[in-house]
């Protein structure tokens, strides 16, 4: 039997503790009360204090390789902008995200029929206006006129005729502009919305992105930053509270903080073969000292 | 006349287009706004004839890689037939319930996470190798990292590594970040004077 030697595990072994640590808190539901931090705090109070009938952007600028970190915080910004009576537009500036969107609408909707408590409508409550390609000019010409940037929505109805757009002619009439990205496209954003029209923008991030928008909340050109499934999960937490407390009843889908616990004993295995392999690192120094 | 067309005319549109552009932003006259505009809808016209000269560009590969029987033959015959399918299928609608939304949710999502989740394992098992404390610096980041990792973790977060981890990323990241955002600001700035002057004519390919 070969000699078992710490700074050298068979890669195997590593990718098999991986998936079965990642793959338990799925079967063997644990969840944790996560503490909140205090830039998803604030995306959460900014839209808990818009008035009823304000209405915010959402752009689903994500991929189905992000789905887990990036769809719930979708999904959690719609259900918080619903029950407090807030219009969403959802936009897309990334090919991959406009089918994507309209599955975490559906799912959101799918939600608030079995909570049985408030409808959503399409067309007044939430309009999809679908991808447009040319990232830079679409955030610009928002600023000037989103008729002309989307004549029509997804399905190719005329956005003169959708109730909910009847009063909304570009960044003036939007309180709010959520990027949820596995991209760089808050940047655009923050550099061509917000610089140039003044409209507050909120972004929600995949973890490894999350870093490089910390300098855009001190300078105040973000109100608020969701990162990774850390920031979806602790969103969700939130409204998932509101829903309790508005309608008394315990939401049962909980796929950020789901994913968290996943997360969360993958990410402890991770330092704990980082500490194996540094322990095997310096007994080898060690004995080759002797 | 080649020369003219492929060289001299896109360098003065740059210049044109990019002086006008700056000069605009300052000016807020009737006439500087109705530019503004007209030149954002021809951005947004050209971007989408961008996306049609790359689906070209992307057929054109597949089938000379198929003709001339070189290499992936079979890699590149199926990228050709989910293109054409799933262009056939958008041509039906692209609503809930249609072939093509089918294809996208059953297939392309899945294989597209299927694809990035694999990142896990060699993440544990490349950060298990090279993460190794062998000098201060590394020893350094390997600390940094662990408190970063844990700290976004509830069992981090109720030993009070989450507020170790927000000055991680609100103060040495922060003002590093910082430093490279100024840094790739004036970059562009140089490279975009540069490219208007048409001192830099590298993105004229050839």
């Amino acid at each position: 039997m070969a000699k078992f030697d710490i700074s050298n595990i068979d890669r195997r072994w590593i990718y098999i503790t991986i998936l079965l640590g990642a793959l338990l808190p799925l079967f063997v539901p644990i969840t944790f009360a996560p503490k909140i931090s205090p830039e998803v705090k604030a995306v959460y109070d900014y839209i808990d204090k818009l008035p009823p009938g304000s209405v915010i952007l959402l752009s689903f600028d994500y991929g189905p390789s992000t789905l887990p970190e990036t769809e719930p915080m979708a999904e959690d910004i719609m259900k918080h902008a619903f029950i407090n009576g807030v219009r969403v537009i959802g936009i897309s500036l990334t090919e991959e995200g406009a089918l994507l969107a309209l599955k975490a609408y559906s799912n959101v909707v799918k939600e608030f029929e079995n909570y049985g408590t408030i409808r959503v409508n399409y067309g007044y409550d939430f309009v999809f206006l679908g991808y447009k390609s040319g990232r830079q000019a679409v955030i610009l010409s928002i600023g000037e006129d989103i008729r002309k940037t989307f004549p029509t929505d997804y399905q190719g109805t005329n956005i003169d005729d959708i109730p909910m757009m009847f009063n909304v002619k570009n960044y003036k009439d939007i309180s709010l502009v959520v990027d949820i990205s596995s991209t760089n496209t808050p940047n655009d954003w923050i550099t061509y919305a917000y610089s140039r029209y003044k409209v507050p923008v909120a972004v929600g991030v995949t973890a490894v992105l999350a870093a490089n928008y910390y300098p855009f909340i001190q300078t105040g050109q973000i109100i608020g930053l969701i990162g990774g499934v850390k920031g979806a999960s602790e969103y969700e937490y939130l409204v998932n509270q509101k829903i309790q407390s508005n309608w008394g009843m315990k939401p049962k889908r909980i796929p950020a903080m789901r994913n968290m616990s996943a997360l969360t004993v993958a990410e402890l295995l991770i330092v704990l073969f980082i500490i194996l392999g540094n322990i095997g690192y310096f007994s080898q120094k060690g004995n080759k000292r002797r | 006349m080649k020369r003219f067309l492929s060289r001299t005319l896109p360098l003065l549109m740059v210049l044109i287009f990019g002086v006008l552009g700056a000069i605009q932003y300052f000016v807020p006259h009737k006439v500087s706004q109705v530019y503004y505009r007209t030149i954002l809808t021809w951005s947004i016209g050209v971007s989408s004839m961008a996306v049609i000269m790359a689906a070209i560009s992307f057929l054109r590969y597949h089938y000379k890689k198929i003709m001339s029987s070189e290499g992936d033959t079979l890699y590149s015959s199926i990228a050709l037939v989910a293109f054409l399918a799933m262009l056939g299928f958008g041509a039906f609608g692209t609503d809930k319930g249609s072939l093509f939304y089918q294809f996208y949710q059953n297939i392309f999502v899945p294989i597209n996470s299927t694809m990035f989740s694999l990142l896990a394992f060699y993440m544990a098992s490349a950060s298990y190798r090279a993460f190794r404390a062998k000098t201060f610096e590394a020893a350094l980041l390997l600390t940094a990292a662990i408190i970063v990792i844990l700290g976004t973790t509830p069992v981090g977060s109720s030993i009070f590594l989450d507020k170790v981890t927000m000055w991680i990323m609100s103060i040495p990241n922060l003002a590093q970040k910082r430093g490279i955002l100024i840094g790739v600001g004036l970059g562009a700035t140089a490279t975009s004077l540069k490219i208007i002057l048409g001192i830099e004519k590298n993105w004229l390919g050839g």
